[in-house]
């Protein structure tokens, strides 16, 4: 179980303060949403999360202990583009995860255990809808396909923590619709804190367990370079109406969504395949 | 119909491809006729038959004193030097392009030195080659490497900083070490694009080649246009030229072939 505490964090560019006074607490197995006008900081606060930027104050814990100063395999990422490596086959895209973790040399997998990395990419490749497409280059995939793709591929690794970067944004409706159902369900299904962020407030309630609004309370020319986006937990209809809100209260989506108790997925997924073959 | 949405199909495509290549031979024979009916021992624009006659002594006959077919013997000389001096630059490249564009450390060190090197004329730098390495092979290979490989460095960092920040992020997320992403994400990535840069780099290879042969050799396309020129041999020397021309295009054809052939995703992933 996983929790994510940002303990008083600022960051800031040179004099520009793009975030202040991040105070939250992210609890295990949540579905965090975080909205927000464009330049708000949202994705700052996202790559923080990654380990791509730093905290110029304050610390983020996961789990207890600080957060690892770069990326790593125990958050997984799917971003809203490039994503997917285009030269590998949809199939070797799921398995490179595997392959980097047991072959530090040559970063490749032969005989049984590349069998074996197949075998669970097939099943991870299943999972999210892409049977049929293992020997595709992801260019020949639709955008939702590749989106699926980079969902499979980022839980390869089986991390604690899932941070999406406006992952559907480019997506046609029913598109983006399909793809909702696979990430809650995934979300359902794994031990897994998801961060996501959106720029579609209906998004971000009906996937969220709990919403966060960024907003920079002081918005004249002249404050925007000393003052950075603050916390705002909100409801959807305080998030319409309120502008320029500072400040920080935790809020929850109503009905409260907890994700379902964790099932064995090896089990489910031998016998979702049974069910496929017989 | 406008101009602009004129589109020549493939018959019409090839046929208007031939069209300059004809008005050029045709330039050719008009003025060679011209200046043959005025004298018929003019050098400087022979017939065609005189220069079919040349290639025939030069490609299908041994040379009376050595016993060789001297085009052939200067086409494997030269293409020699040329294909190992490209494959030295190709695999520098890769290595130092790749360490200058994926690790700030290493683009922070190299990057400035080889932003000015590249600038250095390389053919300023062939006296200096000819006297410290002589006047053999080893000067012209390495002149052929100095003035293609800054460039190929150059490219192949550039082409390394375009891979988009994601893939990288999203490599380290499924746990890949700075090795395995070089091997694996990076590499895989910057090899068509290199196929590309190569195809750039063949002519300025082509022409360090040429220089240096024409300096110091004993053999090669290059020493030989050098050699016939006392002669005024024009019958030997715009054959050769052709044929030269011909090997670039056809290396230049093979490289896009590689291209295509070897990675079936490229297309697709720079068309996106």
């Amino acid at each position: 179980m996983t929790g994510i505490v940002f303990d008083k964090v600022w960051k800031e560019y040179g004099s520009h303060v793009v975030l202040e006074r991040i105070d939250l607490d992210i609890a295990p197995r949540s579905f965090v949403a975080l909205v927000g006008p464009s330049g708000c900081g949202k994705t700052t606060f996202l790559r923080m999360l990654l380990g791509e930027e730093k905290p110029t104050r304050g610390k983020i814990l996961v789990g207890g202990a600080p957060l690892k100063a770069e990326p790593d395999s125990d958050r997984g990422v799917v971003f809203q583009r490039y994503s997917v490596f285009p030269h590998l086959t949809v199939l070797a895209n799921v398995m490179v995860g595997r392959e980097f973790q047991q072959s530090p040399f040559l970063g490749k997998l032969f005989g049984r255990r590349r069998r074996e990395a197949a075998d669970e990419a097939h099943k991870l490749l299943e999972a999210v809808g892409l049977k049929g497409h293992e020997d595709k280059y992801p260019t020949a995939l639709s955008g939702g396909m590749q989106q699926r793709l980079a969902l499979a591929q980022a839980l390869n690794r089986k991390p604690k923590i899932l941070l999406l970067d406006e992952p559907f944004g480019a997506l046609d409706p029913g598109i983006r619709a399909d793809i909702h159902v696979l990430i809650r369900k995934i979300w359902n299904e794994n031990d897994l804190t998801v961060v996501m962020v959106t720029h579609d407030l209906s998004e971000a309630f009906r996937l969220g367990s709990r919403v966060i609004a960024f907003e920079r309370p002081r918005n004249r020319p002249e404050e925007l370079e000393r003052y950075g986006a603050t916390l705002d937990d909100l409801s959807l209809a305080e998030a319409m109406s309120k502008a320029g809100a500072s400040i920080t209260r935790d809020f929850e989506v109503w009905p409260k969504k907890v994700a379902g108790p964790l099932p064995d997925i090896a089990k489910q997924l031998d016998q979702t395949s049974g069910e496929a073959r017989s | 119909m406008r101009l602009l949405n004129l589109k020549p199909d493939r018959t019409w495509s090839f046929a208007l491809a031939l069209l300059p290549f004809l008005a050029l031979l045709i330039a050719y024979t008009m003025g060679s006729a011209i200046r043959l009916a005025e004298n018929p021992n003019d050098k400087l624009l022979p017939g065609f038959n005189s220069m079919v006659e040349a290639v025939k002594h030069y490609a299908l006959q041994p040379d009376a004193r050595s016993g060789i077919y001297l085009m052939w013997n200067d086409t494997a000389s030269s293409m020699t030097l040329l294909l190992s001096a490209l494959a030295i630059s190709i695999l520098i490249a890769l290595v130092f392009g790749i360490m200058i564009g994926l690790l700030p450390v290493m683009g922070a060190t190299f990057g400035p030195v080889v932003a000015v090197m590249s600038m250095v004329p390389p053919l300023a730098l062939l006296p200096i080659l000819f006297i410290i390495m002589g006047l053999g092979d080893a000067a012209k290979i390495t002149l052929i490497v100095i003035g293609t490989t800054l460039k190929l460095i150059r490219d192949v960092a550039l082409r390394v900083g375009d891979l988009p920040r994601e893939q990288l992020i999203k490599a380290q997320t499924l746990g890949a070490s700075t090795w395995q992403i070089g091997l694996r994400v990076v590499l895989p990535q910057i090899l068509p694009r290199l196929i590309d840069a190569v195809r750039l780099e063949i002519g300025p290879a082509w022409l360090f080649l040429i220089a240096a042969e024409a300096i110091a050799a004993d053999s090669g396309l290059g020493y030989r246009i050098f050699l016939v020129r006392r002669y005024l041999a024009m019958d030997v020397i715009i054959p050769y030229v052709i044929w030269i021309t011909l090997l670039a295009f056809l290396m230049d054809l093979a490289l896009r072939l590689l291209q295509r052939r070897a990675f079936p995703w490229f297309a697709g992933a720079r068309a996106a």
